[in-house]
């Protein structure tokens, strides 16, 4: 059987990567239906309340798994990482507690009145809820991620018996780590949701049908994308220059560069890696492009695995600190393509949509059908680059990834919950899909009271 | 009061606030498939919840975040030692989590009977494993000196923690027996109301038994933290009230003396266990306490100012999310979602 270790990891790697199938499309979206109620109310135009309703309905079919699938994230420290909980718990239990009490309370009140609420709150009220909910997504990500980016690059705490204490709130709410993460992870989310818009309004068009709902949720989605996924290149090649400074490994790693490259540094397209080896044959390359990604000018040079390797060993004991080359490189590679066709497919949509203010030609929808896979694409690939980029650190330099397992919790243990949770999982995805390609062919409805209604005897003691 | 009993306080006010909450609309929940006769009677009553459940979901989490941030050795042992029955506990509420959304969404009846008894059982499972939880955290169960959990599954089960499981899961089936009959009218207020006068004889006579268990089982009325003095009198009193107040038909108050029993016993577990967090049924030394487990003291200042800044916030906002949703729902207009 497989190692504890090793289906701890997987169990959080399906579970996490599934959790941010739905997660990005949850902040993405809400924005995108906060926009169009806000139309509706200053427009007063009933086609922005057909559209916040329909695509509401996608929304919380989405958000559904996403919430069931979170509560599974929060417990799943304690139960297959309890050293990991102990070794970081002052420090990463913070957050943890602060996106509970900041953000879940905001977003699940809020979201129960904005469902439930069409004829019980003012227009205004209404639209307000909406928002909140967005704000509550939001904060959800941003302290979630400042437990996340202290994993990546360790700040504002000190070591006492044996585990991290935290020494200094402000240091982690300043970790530049954060401050690259989660704009990246933000706008990467805005693209998504911008994305599935696209791609289900392109569906629509193609079929002539509720034209005067969907040409416009494809523009301003549109315009969003476009916007979104030009600043997510920017700010990740910002913090790929960052990685230099914070985990060089990792960049070295997402390059497959073994050997310290001279100045000025190529950056490679392509490559055969032989990781047991250590070395690539068949390389494609780019001259310069590597210096200027790394510093924004022509010339220097990028440390190379095996130099990173032998300062690891000289620091913190003899082991292996190379991560899956072939993973990191390939993961990065694939966002970053993926990323650059987003904002290229969303800039035409957007060319398209100003020049003659029409719908888009059937050919470039057709292709938007396929380009809706693009951000999920692209997000599990960051993740999985910046996790597995991490190994072997659990919590970088200070905590390995084989020490932070639960020791009382038996590999079979962690099989059978793995084996549950896949399964189940799998099922929830047929079902969402399912539901979601019913909602979508049922189309935006006319008026949708949608919510329960009332007699007058008002609930007294 | 030190950081660390403040905090242990603020856990208590999340799982009261959590089983006060999540107890009615568990008990919903449990109550749908039976109550509802019709479709259109059972989409009425997974509305009752509708608009709180998630929210109130979140005070579990809440919980479990707080439990992280203040205490990691005891999430940590926890978590980990009752791995399988948290792992049972979250497959039940994500079936549960999906069911509510997904249920109506198809017409088939096949589909939504299927979804029903999915919320059946991921309204059944949750109280039931939290009871046999909590009888265990008082009873003691083998913790070694290194603050891990060194039994199995089924050394959480026994004659005791399933008493414990059982009354705790016909208590919130009275409680949303209650919530029900305050949030409908007609033939589902009768049956709701009948519904509460069948069960809470039965949870009034378990809870009973289940509290003489806890003094042969337990230390509770031994060695006790701090003198629960006449707060589990009130909760026993509250409980039997019920039955009066459902007789007179004063929902209201039955529910309010159901929620008052809820609050008051979990006080009672809580102040019990204190210092301790989870008794060590090998060697007493060995008990987790608020002070083997706790953060330091600067990561519980912080954390104490967040919580006092936003707690109070996020009760005025919940209290008026209920406010909004006052009034009784009926079968007159269009019932989506
Ligand atoms: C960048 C954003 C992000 C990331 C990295 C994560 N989540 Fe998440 N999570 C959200 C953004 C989010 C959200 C947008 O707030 C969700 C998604 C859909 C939803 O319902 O809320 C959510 C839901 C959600 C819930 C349910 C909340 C509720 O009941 O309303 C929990 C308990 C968690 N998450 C916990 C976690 C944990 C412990 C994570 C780390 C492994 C994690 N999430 C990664
Ligand atoms: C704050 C949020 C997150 C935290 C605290 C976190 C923490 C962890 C932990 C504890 C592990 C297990 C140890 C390991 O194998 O490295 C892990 C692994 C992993 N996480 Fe994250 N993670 C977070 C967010 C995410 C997200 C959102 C994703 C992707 C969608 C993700 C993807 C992964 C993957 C793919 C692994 C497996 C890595 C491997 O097997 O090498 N993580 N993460
Ligand atoms: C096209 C240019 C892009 C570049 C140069 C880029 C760069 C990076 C880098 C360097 C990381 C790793 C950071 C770390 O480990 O600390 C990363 C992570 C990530 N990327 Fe990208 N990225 C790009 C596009 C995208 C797009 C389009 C998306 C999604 C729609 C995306 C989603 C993510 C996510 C979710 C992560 C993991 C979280 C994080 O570490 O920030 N990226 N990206």
């Amino acid at each position: 059987m497989p190692s504890e270790v090793a289906l701890a990891r997987w169990q959080f790697g399906i579970t996490t990567v599934y959790h941010f199938f739905f997660v990005p499309v949850t902040i993405g979206l809400v924005y995108l239906i906060a926009i169009m109620e806000t139309l509706y109310v200053a427009k007063k135009d009933d086609r922005y309340k057909q559209m916040a309703q329909f695509w509401g309905k996608i929304f919380l079919i989405n958000f559904a798994v996403g919430v069931v699938t979170g509560i599974l994230q929060e417990f799943q420290f304690g139960m297959n990482w309890a050293n990991y909980s102990r070794f970081v718990g002052d420090v990463f239990g913070a957050p943890l507690a602060i996106e509970s009490l900041l953000a879940f309370f905001l977003e699940s009140t809020f979201l129960g009145v904005w469902m439930f609420g069409w004829d019980k709150l003012s227009k205004r009220m209404h639209v307000a809820s909406i928002w909140l909910v967005a704000i509550g997504t939001t904060l959800s990500a941003f302290w979630i991620l400042t437990a996340n980016a202290f994993m990546q690059h360790p700040v504002g705490y000190t070591l006492k018996d044996g585990h991290a204490e935290m020494s200094s709130f402000g240091a982690l709410l300043t970790n530049p780590q954060l401050w690259y993460e989660f704009p990246h992870v933000f706008l990467g989310a805005l693209v998504t949701g911008a994305f599935v818009v696209m791609g289900i309004s392109a569906y629509q068009l193609l079929r002539k049908r509720h034209i005067e709902v969907f040409q416009p949720s494809f523009a301003i989605a549109s315009i969003v994308a476009v916007a979104a996924s030009f600043l997510v290149m920017v700010v990740g090649h910002e913090q790929a220059q960052y990685l230099l400074v914070s985990q060089p490994m990792k960049l070295a790693a997402s390059e497959a560069l073994w050997q310290t490259s001279g100045s000025p540094a190529p950056w490679t397209l392509f490559a055969i890696i032989h990781a047991g080896a250590h070395k690539n044959t068949w390389m494609i390359q780019i001259p310069y492009l590597l210096s200027v990604l790394s510093y924004n000018r022509l010339y220097g040079s990028v440390p190379g695995i095996l130099e990173l390797q032998q300062q690891m060993q000289a620091r913190y004991g003899a082991g292996n600190y190379i991560p899956d080359v072939p993973v990191i490189f390939w993961s990065f590679r694939i966002m970053v393509f993926a990323g650059a066709l987003m904002f290229l497919a969303s800039a035409w949509g957007v060319w398209r949509i100003i020049r003659n203010r029409l719908v888009p030609s059937r050919r470039y929808l057709k292709w938007m059908l396929w380009a809706t896979s693009l951000p999920f694409i692209a997000n599990s690939m960051g993740w999985i680059m910046t996790e597995m980029g991490r190994q072997p650190w659990v919590v970088y330099g200070l905590q390995l990834t084989r020490d932070g397992v639960s020791p009382t919790v038996s590999a079979g243990e962690v099989l059978t919950t793995l084996i549950v949770f896949t399964v189940l999982y799998g099922l929830l995805a047929v079902v969402d899909l399912f539901l979601i390609a019913r909602v979508v062919r049922q189309g935006p409805v006319e008026d949708d009271h949608g919510d329960e209604s009332e007699s007058l005897s008002p609930v007294a003691l | 009061m030190t950081l660390e009993s403040f905090w242990f306080a603020i856990i208590a006010v999340l799982f009261i606030g959590f089983f006060f909450l999540e107890g009615f609309d568990y008990g919903v929940g449990i109550l749908v498939p039976f109550l509802g006769k019709t479709d259109g009677e059972r989409r009425l009553l997974i509305n009752t919840i509708g608009p709180f459940w998630d929210a109130n979901e979140v005070w579990f989490i809440t919980a479990g975040g707080a439990m992280f941030a203040a205490f990691p050795g005891w999430y940590a042992t926890l978590f980990s030692g009752f791995y399988m029955a948290l792992f049972l506990l979250l497959v039940a509420l994500i079936g549960r989590g999906v069911a509510f959304e997904f249920r109506s969404k198809v017409e088939n009846p096949a589909w939504r009977t299927f979804w029903d008894w999915v919320i059946f059982g991921g309204s059944l499972l949750p109280p039931l494993l939290w009871g046999i939880a909590l009888a265990n955290m008082m009873h003691g169960v083998p913790i070694d000196q290194n603050k891990n959990y060194v039994g199995s599954f089924w050394d959480l089960i026994s004659l005791y923690s399933v008493m414990g499981g059982v009354s705790m899961t016909l208590l919130f089936v009275l409680h949303g027996a209650l919530f029900i009959s305050l949030r409908t009218s007609g033939v589902l207020q009768e049956r709701a109301r009948a519904a509460a006068t069948a069960i809470g004889a039965w949870a009034t006579a378990l809870t009973f038994l289940f509290v003489v268990l806890s003094y042969l089982e337990t230390d509770m009325f031994t060695r006790r933290g701090i003198d629960p003095g006449v707060v589990p009198v009130l909760a026993g009193l509250a409980l039997f009230s019920v039955q009066f107040f459902i007789r007179a038909k004063r929902d209201g108050w039955a529910f309010f003396m159901t929620g008052l029993t809820i609050v008051l016993s979990t006080i009672t577990v809580f102040m019990d266990l204190f210092p301790r967090v989870m008794v060590s049924s090998l060697n007493p030394a060995w008990s987790l306490t608020i002070y083997n487990t706790a953060s330091n003291p600067y990561s519980l200042k912080v954390m104490t100012i967040v919580a006092l800044t936003v707690v109070p916030f996020v009760l005025l906002y919940q209290g008026w999310s209920y406010w909004v949703f006052r009034k009784r729902l009926s079968s007159d207009h269009p019932l989506e979602y």
